[in-house]
């Protein structure tokens, strides 16, 4: 940590001085922090800036009035959830103290430290949390690009295209053929696909029981594999179908006229419902502002989320590389709690903490049957590794009340961590 | 500049030593706050099934951790995310979550069951769970305010045999009714402050 004329001076402006507890500290009344995308890492920072340090001046920009949350969105296909549970608005934070500006950065410049917006108004900062979560790669499936989405959804960002997967799982016959593609690694929410089947098949089995699902995965395995398969088996035999990558699992093009996918090995796969959820990379701006890596991640220091590529910029949440942390909800909200304390740590003037992290992912895979993995993470050697001997997934002997539990959890953890994010 | 901020390190790493801990030691702010996504804002819990950890008294929060740690009391969920911690960071989180503000949880009851339930709590209970149940002695934690949706889940542990329950607290509590304790777990519902 070396500190420069330049910053010294700028905090000596700012009135530096010892407080009570000896540690040199400065005043940030006037310091901007601006914080691009209020998603589950932008509205935790938000709030955790103003939380920690309420004289700090912190500008959210997101285009959307209202955030619809992801996590329960596929509850909302099984009939457990409604779009307006998951939806939240920014009251809360602007009580905090937080100025929103409903606007899509356009640009970020890291030398000027200052951000465009599509409206063509201008922010300066002095730090910024860049959050804008994930995009598709529309060039990888062919024939499946944006335009096709709104035939075909992804919902894989919640809102309007859950509600249009959810409207063609009801316009369905019964009998009718549900498949699901999942991309190869990394993608939010790894377990998001397999709970998107247990919902469906909830839904199938209550309202259309002669219908199957079949899931085509790019991958030999997955997250939580050994319980959605013993949940499948307890709750929905012989309806839900998986196939690996090698078995033909890739997906190679979609004909959307015919709702067909035709697998890297030359099968087709016609579909009723069609559910593609495409590989991703890191939202538009952090390519745009050079914050990615080739394969469109960006790299950072994990003990403060700074990108390695741009100081001055933190990432954090799915467009972030966290080492060994998922995409998650959970994960965005433990990181951008980490980078406002850096942040402040760092306009202080004061070398940034110990971080310490965890991730929690709960899966319903019928209304009275939850699932959970979880981990504690930690940094060592530059690295953000799990902590040796902690974590892991439910027991695969558990009772039928501890995965009642497990749903009611999960329930609980939803009802706090929107709370954690937006009040 | 330079120089003070390599000195600064060097305390820094020579303090690490001293408490002898494997990895630097995260404030106890920064060991807290992850807690939030389930338990709330500092420890103030939204959700009716995952305890309010807000102005616990330290001792409880850590016996509480390490006998999740140890498997000693049964848990979903918290078993796995103690093991991720030592006793250091318990006696951490206890510091920071017993200084936070307790907010009572907003929630119905049913006044019948609470008055049965206040007679139950001074003829049972209030000689450990003290001041109408508010303030923890010792390791015992707060319930009054406490989300009885947790609460109920608790109790159901303990009757069942598969939460260890203290001689002290097996003489008080095996007595009661099943309608008993549900009265005293809508009392505590009850008491807000
Ligand atoms: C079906 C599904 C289920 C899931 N279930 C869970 C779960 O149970 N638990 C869990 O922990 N996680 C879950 N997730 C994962 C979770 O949704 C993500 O990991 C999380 O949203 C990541 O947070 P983020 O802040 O990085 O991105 P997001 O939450 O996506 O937020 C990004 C925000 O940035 C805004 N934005 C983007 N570009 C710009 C720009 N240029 N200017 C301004 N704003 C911009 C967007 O409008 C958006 O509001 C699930 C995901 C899916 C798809
Ligand atoms: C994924 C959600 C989740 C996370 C993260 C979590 N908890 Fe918990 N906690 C629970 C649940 C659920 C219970 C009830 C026991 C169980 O089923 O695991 C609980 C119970 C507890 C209790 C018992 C309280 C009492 O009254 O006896 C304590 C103490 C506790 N947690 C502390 C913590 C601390 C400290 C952290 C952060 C290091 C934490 N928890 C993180 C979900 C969570």
């Amino acid at each position: 940590m070396t500190m420069e004329r330049r910053d010294f001076l700028k905090l000596i402006g700012a009135g530096v001085g010892v407080g009570a507890s000896g540690a040199l500290f400065a005043q940030s009344s006037g310091q901007r922090v601006v914080v691009v995308g209020g998603g589950f890492g932008g509205a935790t920072a938000a709030k955790y800036l103003k939380l920690k340090n309420p004289g700090l001046n912190v500008v959210l920009i997101e285009p959307n009035r209202q955030y619809v949350s992801c996590p329960l969105s596929n509850e909302v296909l099984g009939g457990e959830a409604t779009i307006e549970h998951l939806t939240f608005g920014y009251d809360g934070l602007k009580k905090r103290g937080v100025t929103l500006v409903h606007d899509t950065v356009t640009a970020i410049d890291p030398q000027a430290r200052k951000v465009t917006v599509s409206g063509g108004n201008t922010f300066t900062y002095d730090r910024a949390i860049v959050a804008p979560g994930i995009d598709f790669r529309w060039d990888a499936i062919k024939g499946y690009d944006e335009a096709a989405s709104h035939a075909i959804p992804h919902a894989y960002k919640a809102g309007a295209q859950t509600t249009l997967l959810a409207n063609q799982l009801k316009s369905m016959k019964d009998g009718g053929v549900v498949i699901i593609t999942v991309p190869e690694y990394p993608f939010r929410c790894p377990p998001g696909p397999y709970e998107r089947a247990s919902m469906i098949a909830h839904y199938l089995k209550h309202h259309k029981p002669r219908s199957k699902i079949i899931i085509l995965d790019a991958k030999e395995s997955f997250s939580k594999q050994g319980l959605f398969m013993q949940g499948w088996k307890q709750h929905y035999e012989g309806m839900i179908e998986w196939v690996s990558g090698s078995k033909g699992g890739e997906v190679e093009s979609v004909d959307v006229a015919t709702r067909t996918v035709s697998s890297a090995v030359g099968n087709k796969h016609p579909a009723d419902v069609l559910n593609i959820i495409p590989p991703q990379y890191a939202g538009k701006i952090a390519h745009t502002t050079g914050l990615v890596d080739p394969k469109g991640w960006c790299p950072v220091n994990v003990r403060t989320f700074e990108s390695t590529q741009h100081p001055g910029i933190h990432v954090i949440g799915d467009a972030s590389m966290a080492g060994a942390m998922p995409r998650s909800g959970y994960s965005a909200n433990s990181q951008a709690k980490v980078a406002a304390a850096a942040v402040i740590a760092s306009l202080r003037g004061v070398p940034a903490g110990e971080p310490s992290f965890i991730n929690a992912c709960y899966s319903m895979i019928a209304p009275e049957h939850g699932i959970s993995i979880t981990n504690v993470y930690m940094v060592k050697d530059k690295q953000l590794i799990e902590v040796p001997g902690a974590g892991g997934i439910s027991p695969m002997d558990a009772t039928p009340e501890f995965r009642k539990l497990e749903v009611v959890h999960a329930k609980s953890w939803f009802r706090n961590v929107t709370t954690d994010m937006f009040t | 500049m330079k120089m003070k901020w390599k000195g600064w390190a060097l305390a820094a790493s020579a303090l690490l030593l001293a408490s002898g801990t494997a990895r630097a030691a995260p404030t106890a702010e920064m060991l807290s706050d992850p807690c939030a996504g389930c338990h709330g804002t500092y420890g103030n819990s939204a959700g009716t099934t995952t305890p309010t950890l807000a102005n616990h008294s330290k001792q409880s929060l850590v016996d509480a951790m390490k006998k999740f740690k140890s498997g000693e009391r049964p848990a979903t969920i918290m078993g796995r995310i103690a093991k991720g911690y030592g006793d250091v960071d318990f006696e951490a989180m206890g510091d920071f979550f017993s200084k936070q503000k307790f907010h009572a949880a907003n929630q119905p009851f049913d006044k019948k069951k609470a008055a049965r339930g206040a007679e139950l709590h001074s003829s049972n209970c209030a000689r450990c769970h003290l001041e109408d149940g508010k303030e923890g002695k010792d390791a015992s934690p707060v319930m009054a305010g406490q989300w009885l949706d947790y609460l109920k889940i608790e109790m159901g542990l303990y009757t069942s045999g598969k939460r260890k329950m203290s001689d002290e607290k097996k003489e008080k509590v095996q007595p009661l009714s099943a309608t008993d304790l549900e009265a005293l777990l809508h009392y505590y519902a009850s008491v807000t402050r």
